[in-house]
């Protein structure tokens, strides 16, 4: 009877280890040409939320790739606010991500949002890594200094020290409305972003 | 043990043969072959499906297509250079669609990698494409066409007989219509 169980075991383990061992897949634009640095298949998650739905967002002014100082809470009253953070510039998800966001301006606009995409990068990396998406129209920010300390507020700053690929939805009063820290590996689909935005208004 | 051990190695050489042949292609589709097994569901909209020639419901094969050539653009939304062609590639359909001789012998489809349905419809709708776009949620069929980056272009080639074969493929660069057009034309040998 053990034996029994340990040959499915064997079984399951052996099926699982070829599917665990699946190279991260991507469609990545040919405008970075050769120029994204693979890291290979990440841990989905980690690090550990600090903020919940229904909370106050975490208060914090970040200097951006257009050099003024960008906050969520200029926004206040006027915009709800969406805060893209992808791990790392030159990198394979991440540069597939923004570029989708800026053709559906509209789609932010009817939902009363303004997009605010960070990163921990340095400033002129951003300049130049978003330089290949096109003309971006929402603010890319920086958290590279003192180092991914907006995203440690969040708590979305993993142990190597880039952040994770998370979505927060932050209405006009400032409340966090909607989080998805999503696994690094894949990209989340739009239609969750854009439900979470029209729910915003009902 | 034997049987544990042997039970090991079906499972490999198992989850191989059922993994292999959904993620297998290690380079693009290349002139001279054929295409990997791709299955696309027919399309909803009577439009889109009489303008592939297909009918009723379920999935079909591109060689289905009822045309003698197949252009297929692998696309992203998220693809800035996808964006950027797209108006381009909307022209070749005009100048094809325009021509009353060619509109019957060139379709143009296109498969989102990587993109949800309702990504590839955002991308439909943005830049008013006029041709069938299918999602590939999943990566499969990227990944049967070797994970090929965006935008890449495959031109098969359809015969009578229901056989086909890939007449020319290349990643991005895409010329612009009347170019392309003509070297659809001389590498399918319509004209």
């Amino acid at each position: 009877m053990k034996k029994r169980r340990f040959f499915h075991l064997a079984w399951v383990v052996g099926v699982l280890s070829v599917f665990t061992f699946i190279p991260m897949v991507y469609a990545i634009s040919d405008a970075f040409k050769q120029n994204i640095y693979n890291i290979g298949t990440l841990k989905p998650v980690d690090s550990v939320l600090k903020v919940k739905v229904g909370d106050r967002a975490p208060a914090f002014a970040l200097p951006s790739i257009s050099e003024e100082k960008v906050s969520p809470g200029q926004y206040r009253g006027k915009k709800n606010v969406v805060l893209s953070f992808v791990p790392a510039a030159w990198t394979p998800v991440c540069s597939d991500q923004w570029p989708g966001y800026n053709i559906v301006k509209d789609i932010f606009d009817q939902n009363d949002a303004i997009l605010l995409g960070i990163t921990v990068d340095n400033v002129p990396t951003l300049f130049a890594w978003t330089n290949q998406m096109g003309k971006l129209w929402f603010p890319v920010l920086s958290d590279f200094w003192p180092h991914g300390a907006v995203a440690q507020k969040y708590g979305v700053l993993r142990s190597n020290g880039v952040s994770e690929r998370a979505l927060f939805v932050i209405d006009k009063k400032g409340i966090l409305r909607y989080i998805d820290v999503h696994d690094i590996n894949k990209r989340p689909p739009l239609e969750d972003l854009v439900n979470a935005l029209e729910k915003l208004n009902k | 043990m034997k049987r544990v051990l042997m039970g090991f190695f079906l499972s490999i050489v198992f989850s191989l043969s059922v993994g292999l042949s959904a993620f297998a292609a290690d380079k693009p589709p290349q002139k001279g072959e054929t295409l990997p097994v791709i299955n696309l569901p027919i399309p909803k909209s009577p439009g889109e499906k009489s303008y592939l020639g297909l009918s009723g419901e379920g999935t079909f094969k591109i060689p289905q297509i009822k045309s003698n050539v197949v252009i297929i653009e692998i696309f992203s939304m998220y693809c800035p250079y996808c964006q950027k062609d797209a108006p381009r590639i909307n022209e070749l359909y005009s100048l094809i669609e325009n021509d009353p001789d060619l509109r019957k012998k060139i379709k143009i489809i296109g498969i989102g990698a990587g993109n949800t349905s309702y990504e590839v419809e955002v991308y439909k709708k943005n830049y008013t494409v006029p041709f069938p776009l299918f999602p590939d949620k999943d990566f499969v069929i990227h990944k049967a066409c070797g994970e090929v980056r965006t935008p890449y272009f495959i031109v098969v080639k359809i015969n009578e007989d229901g056989s086909h074969l890939i007449v020319h493929s290349q990643l991005g660069e895409y010329p612009g219509a009347q170019p392309f057009l003509e070297l659809v034309l001389k590498s399918s040998g319509l004209r």
